[in-house]
């Protein structure tokens, strides 16, 4: 297993069409759904590799004497507005923008410079001639159109594309910092969290989104499972927050791991923006967003994890950090787990179902058997004890079709990618 | 105020006869189980990655773990007994409650501390004694690292008590702020500069130490390997990289 190919980040662009992984080795692969043609009916729905470049290269910080890793932390698309695809890619430091346009036209038939591309000698030329375009095999480009950088002195965990789509927001451990798309030497800080005295540090920004629809809205969740919604109206340094959102702690179920499992992995608005979900350790929360005080659905992704955390304390995996999506009518959400496995739930009919991405269970067009992790003592047959779960094997990073029910899964270095099967 | 439950949840997780053997040989007293805990997150703060920054969540997390049990042992009014306690007898107790309370298995729990101490010894790699799984070799094997780690903060605090540890904690939050530009490096300064010395980098002494440092992690942590474990290896690779950068320049 190569660590460069463990896939850090996975995101469909705004139709679906394009698929984007990011990886630990600084790569940013795309995928493109095939068109369903006449003569390939059972292509339907299939996504094979479109494009490939490498995003970001490891640096050395030569004043503090550290590296900063090439790992492609976030991606996130920009709405499509011509012909080319933009996405914005960001490592620990530094966010690029880059344009990914296709070719399949060449142009013939130059004056000043012969088929080799070599330049004509002047007196050569005795005629004048209109270059034709001619077809060529399609050739996809990708090149880098702005680099952001400079800007955050910690670890870059998110960043969200306004809704008014000239704006976009990076987060840090520390600060969040709002940007134009069109220039790249200014930012503007709208949240710091940063004490003076650094002793006094207690909690850090674990994630951060624009409202999907108000160009004015943020949100940005804690370390200590807080939530606070900004708006930008308000100040142009946005410490004070207009909402804030926190479930008041159960104290019988208090332990010294309490606070690290109420750490927040990931926060995503959904889509019609009334409402925004949150991952911590164990479980899942939907919060309404006019209602700080508590959220209104929690789903329990693997309670059985609650009776071993001193071991997955011990072994860092209590500070894995899942995510979670939202499908298209943001009826139902998903999030991964352990073992490979990655869970969905219903929010009308309250169904959840466990499935595993492995070799051994997709063959392709094979329909995914339900799994079940036995909590009880008497395991039944096909089910998995606590014990034997693999906690190499994690799904961090999930991602739903905005408007079909395809969804995209990454499970160390291997994607996935389910679709409902329509009879 | 935290529930005395804490002991009776870890132990309802384990149920196979082994674990309720000893647990009925030597119920761990919840002072004890505690103490694991914070000796555990003390080497986790400690165990920094010396080429990569740290993560800062994670640091947070830890050190606010560490302030909880801190807290909770200073009004308990055992926080005192720590600088009095002796290592001996104290280390074989304490080898049965993290037995108990952070088991995937006897082996790796018997196993993982020592390594992870020893790597702040400055013989690096394959000079850390091989562990057994026997109790004795191993118990007197923890009664170092208890040392250590007070010598650790007071490398750092010649000054200062033993027992005055949120300066000390404070200190590793201020040292990963790197007021000064190599802020891991601060943390050990007294340890040993030899660790970062161009010298040392190039004479490939670093990837023997960050070898001892993989090898301690394999064995520290469950089966799962930790992300740790793999930077280590990718440490490798950057670590030439980071040899070409400097001798090209």
């Amino acid at each position: 297993l190569s660590t460069a190919d463990i896939i850090s980040t996975v995101e469909f662009n705004y139709t679906g069409d394009l698929l984007a992984t990011g990886d630990k080795g600084g790569r940013v692969v795309i995928f493109q759904r095939e068109q369903e043609t006449k003569s390939r009916p059972l292509s339907r729905g299939e996504y094979n590799v479109y494009s490939t470049f490498q995003s970001h290269e490891p640096e050395f910080d030569y004043l503090k004497s550290l590296e900063i890793e090439e790992k492609i932390n976030k991606i996130r698309w920009l709405p499509q507005q011509n012909a080319a695809h933009f996405l914005l890619s960001t490592n620990d430091k530094t966010i690029k923008l880059w344009k990914i346009s296709e070719r399949d036209k060449r142009a013939e038939g130059y004056n000043l410079k012969d088929e080799d591309g070599r330049l004509r000698e002047p007196f050569r030329v005795t005629e004048l001639l209109v270059p034709t375009l001619k077809p060529m095999d399609l050739m996809v480009e990708a090149s880098p159109r702005r680099t952001f950088a400079n800007a955050h002195t910690y670890h870059i965990n998110s960043i969200s594309v306004n809704s008014d789509y000239a704006t976009y927001l990076s987060a840090d451990d520390l600060r969040i910092n709002l940007w134009h798309l069109e220039v790249t030497n200014r930012s503007f800080n709208i949240v710091d969290i940063k004490p003076a005295n650094m002793e006094e540090l207690t909690e850090v920004i674990t994630a951060a989104e624009f409202h999907p629809h108000q160009c004015n809205t943020f949100v940005y969740s804690s370390s200590k499972g807080t939530i606070r919604l900004c708006d930008m109206r308000s100040a142009a340094l946005c410490d004070k927050h207009s909402k804030f959102f926190e479930e008041p702690e159960d104290p019988s179920s208090r332990s010294f791991f309490s606070e690290i499992i109420s750490s927040i992995s990931d926060v995503k608005f959904s889509h019609n923006g009334r409402y925004m979900m949150t991952r911590d350790y164990l479980s899942v929360k939907v919060w309404d967003l006019n209602m700080e005080k508590r959220p209104v659905e929690t789903y329990q992704v693997h309670e059985y994890l609650r009776s071993k955390l001193c071991s997955l304390y011990e072994n860092d995996c209590i500070f894995d950090k899942f995510e979670c999506c939202w499908n298209g009518p943001d009826s139902t959400i998903m999030t991964g787990s352990y073992n490979n496995f990655f869970r969905t739930f219903e929010r009308n009919t309250h169904r959840d179902t466990t499935l595993e991405a492995s070799r051994e269970s997709s063959k392709p067009r094979a329909i995914l058997k339900p799994r079940k992790v036995c909590t009880t003592g008497k395991r039944k047959k096909d089910e998995i004890t606590v014990d034997s779960l693999d906690f190499n094997k994690k799904i961090l990073h999930t991602a739903w079709h905005p408007s079909e029910n395809i969804i995209a899964v990454a499970a160390t270095n291997n994607l996935y990618l389910f679709q409902e099967k329509i009879n | 105020m935290f529930v005395r439950g804490l002991k009776r949840k870890c132990f309802d997780g384990e149920e196979d006869i082994e674990g309720t053997l000893a647990g009925i040989k030597a119920i761990p007293s919840y002072n004890l189980q505690r103490q694991s805990l914070l000796d555990m997150s003390l080497v986790k703060l400690q165990l920094c990655h010396m080429l990569v920054e740290p993560n800062l969540c994670r640091s947070v997390l830890i050190a606010n773990t560490v302030r909880q049990i801190q807290e909770e042992m200073t009004q308990d009014g055992t926080w005192q007994m720590i600088n009095t306690q002796s290592t001996g007898q104290a280390s074989l107790d304490r080898l049965v409650s993290t037995d108990i309370l952070c088991r995937s298995s006897r082996d790796q729990a018997e196993g993982k501390h020592v390594p992870g101490y020893g790597t702040f010894n400055k013989d690096f790699g394959s000079d850390q004694a091989q562990d057994s799984s026997e109790t004795m070799s191993t118990a007197s094997s923890v009664q170092a690292p208890r040392n250590l780690q007070s010598n650790m903060w007071e490398m750092e605090n010649p000054q200062e008590n033993k027992g005055n540890f949120p300066k000390s904690l404070d200190q590793i939050f201020e040292t990963l702020e790197s007021k000064s530009p190599n802020s891991v490096e601060d943390l050990f300064s007294e340890v040993d500069n030899s660790y970062y010395d161009l010298d040392t980098m190039l004479t490939g002494m670093m990837s023997n130490t960050k070898m001892g440092h993989c090898d301690s992690l394999e064995t520290f942590s469950s089966p799962t390997n930790t992300a740790s474990n793999s930077n280590c290896k990718s440490d490798l690779n950057d670590l030439d990289h980071i040899v070409e950068i400097l001798v090209e320049s």
